[in-house]
């Protein structure tokens, strides 16, 4: 168990910086998702963190120690692979052993150990069976295996589910929780996919082209983003965006969207973007949730508006409504007895009491 | 545990500049540990592959005696000699016409071969190959006694249907239709096993697809079959020119390039000329002609693979 | 739209696929018949060797019915396996294809893993200059090669030339190109993870090779040692032109030098031989097809 930080570090493919300087900081104990889409350095990143690539600037410690020139073998790490990367060729309890026998542990010690990860991940009837004749998830939990029984400082996993069908990923995700849960190793966990590094991190590094955009954990990230890709990479449907001012009506605070649309601010709101210049362009940020069908009676910072809906996706518990506002794409979650249907008007309404303002040009969430 | 801890601390006192030299070595540890182990291979290719090839040319430029440099005296010398235009002229009708009536047979052969159930072209397969698994010094022999001027299997079996005796190997046309057919049903196999891979690697999807388009069986073999087979033909023809213009065990041992000197190819003479007559500079000289038709198909393989290379 | 064409192609719908059966039944058929007639082709003379193998030089002389045997005699074989110079053929090529075999192994392995997976300079060059290699034929090079062993001879005074091991240095530039050449395609095709989690596993470049990769590639490896071999078994032209003396001969040449006197042939000892000369081959094709077949089309399909 060790704490793992990142001091400013560089990678360079020749010319091409893919990662450029990060700095991050893990905890002994904690689970870190490293999330993005694909070739923003997060994959970079965590095989750096193994020794797979080495690092172009920067240090890198894992337990207070630097391991910029020391080989992978050495780090005590441990890594899952998108592809499993199973030797196909050994059985299940060989796969898992392999690293042990290699470094030359006693029989009766790699046997235990072995069981015990098999027993911990449900697949002691497995343990004799070759890759080949095992399934997707029966795979990776051989591959977790082979990492548990390591028993080492840091757990990498790099998309470990992403060749997983949807309801196995799931079923996996929970798996990776519960695993992580029992053995409290120090976990970097690197995905392209926002729910799993929401429901599986007790803290989310949202990275892009290279630099760490955020770093928090999943609720203030959805609710505190710091900027415009962290507000639109995390949630879905995404957060929707419609470009706007603000202005003084009658001394009261507005934020005008359209020519003829335009709502005044709730005055916790109001008070914190007072300062702000009045010509500045500025999105409004608004998550699909908060964008909902009108209630019979007013509430503070609930502004109605009428709308045309384009399409409607029923889910079941909710609708998910798809509108144009001039020339912006919005989205809105409404109950599904609001009556809203394909092509026709409905009157909706926005929560600005959670709403985002954005700079349009910086992006930066203000 | 604390060798790390000792490494690293020595490690993090360290100047940037010496990690970046620590990096550098580890990297130039690999190369070397890289290089080492083809070097075995190396020293071979160049010690017995590229060495002998250069010395093939010193030597063609030697009189008989290798005392004395004669430059292109021995080029010259074969220019005027009727031998040698036959040979050159023998080499070229052998090889276009062995390799087009292997690449014919192996195709239709393997379309055959394709065309039955699956559980039994492991059957089929397997002896339509023999002819490519023994060692064609050995089947030659049989070949031969196929042949023999006075008993002659194939004879005596035309004779039923009035025919012959065919001089297999006394008469020169029949001579080098002879080494034809030997040099087909050897290599036929192999163009067959070739041609087989890559019809099983056409996907059954796009037959469906041309026969819903409304193509039909022959429209099938010109515009899915060929075109998805290009790739393989072509390298699996190029590979076997080489082969078949270098051929020297079928022509030695079925005709030993008589009668007259009508089927003797560019190996078998420069074998005769350069180890029997012990002319060695004269042989390497013949032997040498070779190399442009090797190395054109050798270019075009190469371009092949590259580009094949590129792609993936 | 749809209902109407089906209701109007239905009944000559049923005679078309009646008729598209048959087509297939008959291109069956035809196709059986073809293959028959390759077939026998095939084998005409590996079955011509048997028959004439079993015959006593008295019925092949008599000009019976060729391709029948009326008295057969196991003679052929009892001379032959007693006769201690055919013995010794057989000798020199099981040792000279054993360890040309291992030479083969033990310098295209490790230049394979090498050439696949350490990127250095002029790897990708190389991994091509031993692709040309393996196109270069031995009737190219079997002149200076033979002066150059003589020359080798007269400078050092260890003698090669007409020692059976000389064939040990010169089947290795038959053997070893092509061998590379398809275990590059075999590692190449490993994905590049499995030797991350070796190293992450702390297994060193060499343990790498013999533990994960070798037991993974080993389809490819079999395929590789069956070519070598049967490569070295049949190769007819190094040891014509390197060996004269009768005990330093291999199978192929030794027959045709010692079985054919002047123009006297035995044909039943002859083809007796050959038969023999062709049985490994034979064998480890019988037994190990898929492998065998592998190996040939890897070279084209593979890298």
């Amino acid at each position: 168990m060790a704490d793992v930080s990142l001091r400013k570090v560089v990678k360079r493919y020749d010319e091409v910086e893919a990662v450029r300087g990060i700095d991050l900081d893990i905890a002994d104990h904690e689970f870190v998702v490293l999330v993005g889409p694909s070739g923003c350095g997060k994959s970079t990143t965590l095989r750096m963190i193994a020794g797979l690539e080495d690092i172009s600037d920067g240090d890198i410690m894992i337990g207070g120690d630097v391991v910029n020139d020391v080989p992978p073998k050495d780090r005590d790490i441990a890594m899952v692979f998108q592809n499993y990367a199973l030797y196909p060729h050994m059985t299940v309890a060989e796969n898992m052993s392999f690293g042990l026998r290699l470094k030359h542990y006693p029989k009766a010690e790699i046997k235990s150990r072995v069981t015990e990860a098999a027993r911990m991940l449900d697949i002691t009837d497995l343990i004799d069976r070759k890759p080949k004749q095992l399934s997707g998830g029966q795979r990776q939990r051989v591959a977790m295996g082979r990492a548990i029984v390591r028993n080492p400082k840091v757990f990498l996993f790099d998309e470990p589910l992403s060749n997983l069908d949807a309801k196995l990923r799931v079923q996996m995700r929970i798996e990776i929780k519960k695993v992580h849960q029992k053995v409290r190793t120090t976990t970097v966990y690197v995905t392209h996919d926002q729910v799993e590094a929401m429901t599986l991190a007790d803290r989310v590094v949202v990275m892009n082209h290279g630099r760490i955009e955020q770093i928090g954990t999943p609720n203030e990230l959805y609710h505190k983003p710091a900027t415009r890709f962290v507000a639109s990479f995390i949630g879905s449907p995404a957060m929707n965006f419609v470009p706007c001012r603000l202005e003084d009506v009658g001394g009261k605070l507005n934020v005008r969207l359209t020519d003829r649309l335009s709502f005044p601010l709730p005055p916790a709101r109001a008070a914190r973007y007072q300062g702000l210049s009045r010509t500045d362009k500025l999105l409004l940020g608004l998550r699909p949730e908060h964008v909902m069908e009108a209630r019979p009676h007013a509430e503070p910072g609930i502004e109605p508006f009428d709308a045309v809906l384009d399409v409607t996706e029923p889910m079941g518990m909710e609708t998910l409504v798809y509108f144009t506002l001039e020339g912006s794409q919005l989205c809105g979650r409404v109950n599904p007895n609001a009556g809203a249907q394909d092509g026709s008007p409905l009157r909706l309404a926005v929560d600005l009491n959670n709403m985002h303002l954005l700079n349009e040009v910086t992006g930066a969430v203000l | 545990m604390v060798d790390v801890a000792l490494q690293s601390s020595r490690t993090a006192t360290a100047q940037a500049g010496r990690k970046r030299a620590g990096l550098r070595n580890a990297l130039r540890r690999k190369s070397m540990s890289a290089f080492l182990m083809t070097l075995p291979l190396i020293l071979l290719i160049a010690v017995l592959v590229i060495y002998p090839a250069l010395y093939s040319l010193h030597l063609a430029t030697l009189n008989k005696a290798m005392t004395k440099f004669v430059g292109f005296g021995n080029f010259e010398f074969l220019f005027k000699r009727e031998t040698f235009w036959l040979v050159v002229k023998q080499s070229c009708i052998f090889a276009i016409s062995a390799v087009v009536f292997k690449a014919l047979i192996g195709f239709i052969v393997a379309h055959f071969v394709h065309n039955v159930p699956a559980n039994k072209q492991r059957k089929w397969r397997g002896m339509l190959l023999v002819p490519w698994v023994i060692p064609p010094a050995m089947s030659t022999l049989a070949w031969l006694w196929l042949f023999d001027p006075s008993y002659s299997a194939f004879n005596y079996t035309l004779s039923f249907f009035g025919l012959g005796p065919i001089p297999w190997t006394g008469d020169a046309m029949w001579a080098r239709f002879s080494v034809i057919l030997v040099n087909v049903w050897y290599g036929a196999p192999f163009f067959m096993i070739m041609y087989l891979a890559a019809l099983k690697s056409v996907p059954e999807q796009l037959y469906e697809a041309a026969a819903i388009d409304g193509a039909n069986w022959w429209q099938r073999i010109w515009y899915v079959t060929l075109p998805m087979m290009r790739n393989i033909i072509a390298i699996t023809t190029l590979f076997s020119l080489i082969v078949t213009f270098a051929n020297f065990d079928i022509v030695r041992i079925l005709t030993a390039g008589g009668p007259l000197d009508h089927t003797h190819i560019f190996a078998t003479w420069a074998f005769r000329v350069g180890i029997e007559g012990s002319d060695i500079p004269l042989g390497a000289s013949v032997s040498l002609f070779m190399v442009p038709i090797l190395a054109v198909a050798a270019i075009f393989i190469l371009r092949d693979i590259t580009k094949r290379g590129n792609e993936s | 739209m749809s209902t109407v064409t089906i209701d109007k192609s239905g009944p000559t719908r049923k005679v078309k696929y009646g008729s598209m059966s048959r087509d297939r039944t008959w291109a069956l058929r035809w196709s059986y018949f073809f293959l028959t007639l390759f077939a026998i082709f095939s084998l005409v003379p590996p079955f011509y060797m048997l028959i004439t193998s079993l015959k006593s030089s008295a019925e092949i002389s008599a000009a019976t019915n060729p391709w029948w045997v009326y008295h057969p005699t196991l003679s052929n074989y009892v001379e032959l396996l007693t006769s201690n110079q055919f013995l010794r053929f057989f000798w020199n090529s099981a040792w000279v294809s054993i360890i040309v075999v291992t030479i083969t192994m033990l310098i295209s392995v490790p230049a394979a893993f090498a050439l696949a997976r350490m990127k250095f300079w002029g790897s990708a060059t190389l991994a091509t200059g031993v692709f040309l290699t393996y196109l270069i034929p031995d009737s190219l090079l079997f002149i200076p090669l033979f002066k150059m062993f003589a020359v080798f001879g007269d400078w050092t005074g260890i003698q090669l030339v007409n020692r059976w091991y000389v064939l040990l240095f010169i089947y290795p530039t038959l053997t070893v190109p092509f061998c590379t050449w398809i275990m590059i395609g075999y590692f190449a095709s490993i994905p590049k993870e499995l030797d991350e989690a070796a190293i992450i596993d702390g297994a060193s470049w060499f343990q790498t090779l013999t533990r994960i990769f070798i037991p993974v590639a080993l389809p490819g490896l079999i395929a590789a040692t069956i070519f070598a071999f049967t490569v070295s078994w049949a190769q007819f032209l190094y040891p014509l032109v390197f060996t004269t003396s009768t005990d330093q001969l291999v199978l192929p040449v030794g027959i045709i030098t010692t079985l054919i006197k002047g123009d006297v042939f035995n044909w039943g000892q002859i083809m007796t031989g050959a038969l023999l000369g062709a049985a490994p081959p034979l064998i480890i094709y019988a037994f190990l097809m898929d492998y065998y077949i592998a190996g040939l089309t890897a070279g084209a399909t593979k890298g």
